[in-house]
């Protein structure tokens, strides 16, 4: 890899760090230039989230151009909102009945990669486990007292969660979540799960910034111009300055 | 030695003629002369001496793309976060300028910075340099105020909650703090009056000022002349028939010296742009990628990396006598004390090459002490960043206010008689 550098360089702003509840961030190593990865992510965007999520700045149009997906492509397999394809990502769910179904409007995830981090969003879809106290039956490791269901439970199943007795000064015992374990089995084995939630994760992190695999691709030619331009404007200053004794 | 380059040929041809023509009817020539063809600068400029020109390219940078955003960006508390997200996406190579103009603000502060640096290191803001001394502060000031307005424009979490932590510092002064935020906001809150009012001040008032500013800061450097990395006074370095020793004229030398100095922070500059405009949450935060609300405070506000020194001395500051108004009055004395600086400064000599090991030391723990106190700025108000906030904002204090002592006891070196090359 020739540009690794200026790769490295772009990877600093990717967040690192636990969740608020102390759980640890897995790495998502979702890869935006993978196309076939970002057409599945969109498929799975549409079917599970767009029904409660809107990605309100994206439009369909500049979706096709960037995924190499035909008009007719589009609207046959992610266009079911009866949008018209200059259209952004609205959700068909009307935010006043959100709030009164799940308590708040699911957010819009236009930028969620963007303001949380792509490890994060992976984590979190992984993250959901049983916990009949809660009104949606499950709750989340990364996200704690979510008002989310698990809506991919089909898929992943249901995790259980490990505790651990932790006693506190006052001698009282507390339960704390150290883990999740396979409990009732889904659709997908694990590793599927996981590359499914990848997709997703990618399809989410170019819907962040659709521009952006032009821009480092674009950024490689501005700087090799820009060297050279360099290496003209030094021979022209020592070239003018020969003569200053 | 060069000598400044020959005087234009005479007026023959279509173009000369024309040249002619306005020279009847306004000094077109004669200002090209006086301050670019005849404008003579010591030929001993070193690597500090890139940084005006540079923050001159960084001025109009932002002022080009600052116009093309605003065609498209809405000063509205319900748009303008969507109006951003529709430059980034929709508008053709909006994500390119924004990301120009968002890189180019912190670009600014780091040349801005780097040549105030060039000027202690150097003592350029000794006699007869004060007035073009105190002209670059008020440049900096209204770069201040620039970047702060400028900083809400996005609307997102942190661009809203950054400008209520600032804004009701002002509400710490006894008897009319309240009033005050008040009249600054417009409102009870930070809202769609404030967006509006920021807005303009950030695209009309201080553009206009921070021209008029450069333009007085240019005019006082070459009323002076320019002084040099050997501190010593070009100017009466005269050579027997009276030509002006040890000087170049500024073009063509120093522009195809400075467009050399220019190329290299474009390579830099276009890396950021490209490979990291977020710059790890520096330059962009995660936070400001959600948008304005008033409701949830995002988990750790601070502001953007060029204001955190002044932040840290903020924070360093404990409330005193029922009011926290000391770390404010603190955080405005560090920067003011920034004018008297010519004045605080009594070595006998001005380059640092020249100086005794005091303000050598001074000089070096100061740059050191101000890096510092950026970081714990940025951290939040836990240990061991509040003791080194502490500590730091001691030495930033003690550094200014003892100058006048330090460098009058500091041994120097003999200053040369000419420059070195």
């Amino acid at each position: 890899m020739t540009h690794a550098w200026l790769l490295a360089l772009a990877a600093l702003p990717s967040l690192a760090g636990a969740a608020e509840g102390g759980f640890a961030l897995e790495e998502a190593n979702a890869d935006v230039s993978n196309l076939a990865s970002l057409q599945r992510g969109a498929r799975n965007f549409v079917n599970y989230c767009l029904g409660c999520h809107s990605a309100k700045y994206m439009r369909y149009s500049q979706l096709g151009e960037d995924l190499a997906l035909t008009e007719d492509e589009l609207s046959a397999n992610l266009m079911f909102t009866g949008s018209r394809v200059y259209d952004t990502m609205d959700t068909a769910m009307p935010a006043e009945k959100a709030r009164q179904w799940f308590g708040n409007a699911p957010p819009d995830l236009s930028l969620i990669v963007r303001s949380r981090g792509a490890d994060y969003v992976y984590t979190f879809l992984r993250a959901f486990y049983a916990d009949p106290s809660r009104p949606t039956g499950v709750n989340n490791a990364v996200l704690p007292g979510t008002a989310m269901p698990h809506v991919l439970a089909g898929l992943q199943g249901l995790q259980r969660p490990r505790y651990e007795q932790v006693t506190g000064e006052d001698g009282h015992a507390t339960e704390h979540l150290v883990g999740l374990e396979a409990g009732v089995p889904g659709e997908l084995p694990a590793a599927a799960y996981d590359s499914f939630v990848r997709d997703t994760v990618a399809f989410l992190e170019y819907v962040a910034e659709p521009h952006k695999a032009k821009r480092l691709s674009l950024g490689v030619w501005v700087i090799l111009f820009l060297l050279m331009f360099t290496a003209f404007t030094w021979f022209l200053y020592k070239e003018y300055w020969k003569d200053v004794k | 030695m060069a000598d400044p380059r020959p005087a234009t040929a005479p007026a023959s041809g279509r173009l000369a003629r024309l040249g002619a023509w306005i020279d009847e009817r306004f000094p077109m020539s004669a200002l090209w002369k006086e301050h670019m063809s005849e404008y003579l600068a010591p030929v001993n400029f070193n690597f500090w001496y890139y940084f005006g020109s540079l923050a001159l390219f960084v001025l109009a940078l932002q002022i080009v793309t600052g116009i093309f955003l605003t065609m498209s960006y809405k000063p509205s508390a319900t748009e303008a976060f969507g109006s951003v997200e529709y430059i980034m996406r929709d508008v053709e190579w909006g994500w390119l300028i924004r990301y120009l103009h968002s890189t180019g603000a912190s670009a600014f502060f780091i040349v801005i910075y780097l040549h105030m640096w060039r000027a202690l290191i150097y003592g350029s803001h000794r006699k007869p340099r004060e007035l073009l001394w105190i002209f670059g502060v008020l440049i900096y000031l209204a770069l201040m105020a620039e970047a702060f307005f400028g900083y809400l424009l996005p609307w997102g979490n942190m661009s809203y909650w950054g400008a209520q932590v600032i804004v009701s510092l002002f509400g710490t002064f006894p008897v009319i703090g309240d009033s005050l935020v008040e009249w600054i906001r417009g409102d009870y809150f930070i809202s769609d009056i404030t967006l509006n009012r920021f807005f303009a001040l950030h695209v009309v008032a201080l553009p206009l000022v921070l021209i008029f500013l450069v333009v007085a800061h240019i005019l006082a450097l070459h009323e002076v002349g320019s002084s040099n990395p050997d501190g010593i006074d070009v100017k009466k370095l005269k050579a027997p028939d009276g030509t002006r020793l040890d000087s170049v004229a500024m073009h063509p030398y120093y522009t195809v010296k400075d467009l050399f100095g220019l190329s290299v922070f474009l390579v830099i500059f276009a890396g950021v742009v490209f490979f990291a405009p977020e710059m790890g949450g520096l330059f962009l935060e995660a936070p400001n990628f959600e948008p304005a609300n008033p409701l949830l405070t995002p988990e750790h506000i601070a502001p953007v990396w060029y204001f955190t020194p002044y932040y840290a001395i903020l924070r360093a500051i404990p409330a005193f006598a029922g009011t926290q108004v000391w770390g404010v009055l603190a955080l405005f004395a560090a920067v003011l004390l920034l004018f008297f600086v010519p004045w605080l400064d009594r070595g006998a000599v001005r380059s640092i090459r020249y100086r005794g090991p005091i303000y050598k030391t001074a000089l070096m723990v100061f740059a050191a002490d101000f890096i510092m106190l950026g970081v714990c700025g940025l951290k939040p108000a836990v240990q061991p960043y509040t003791t080194l906030s502490v500590i730091g904002t001691i030495y930033y204090f003690a550094f200014f206010l003892l100058m006048p002592w330090y460098t009058r006891i500091d041994r120097h070196k003999p200053e040369p008689l000419r420059v070195r090359r």
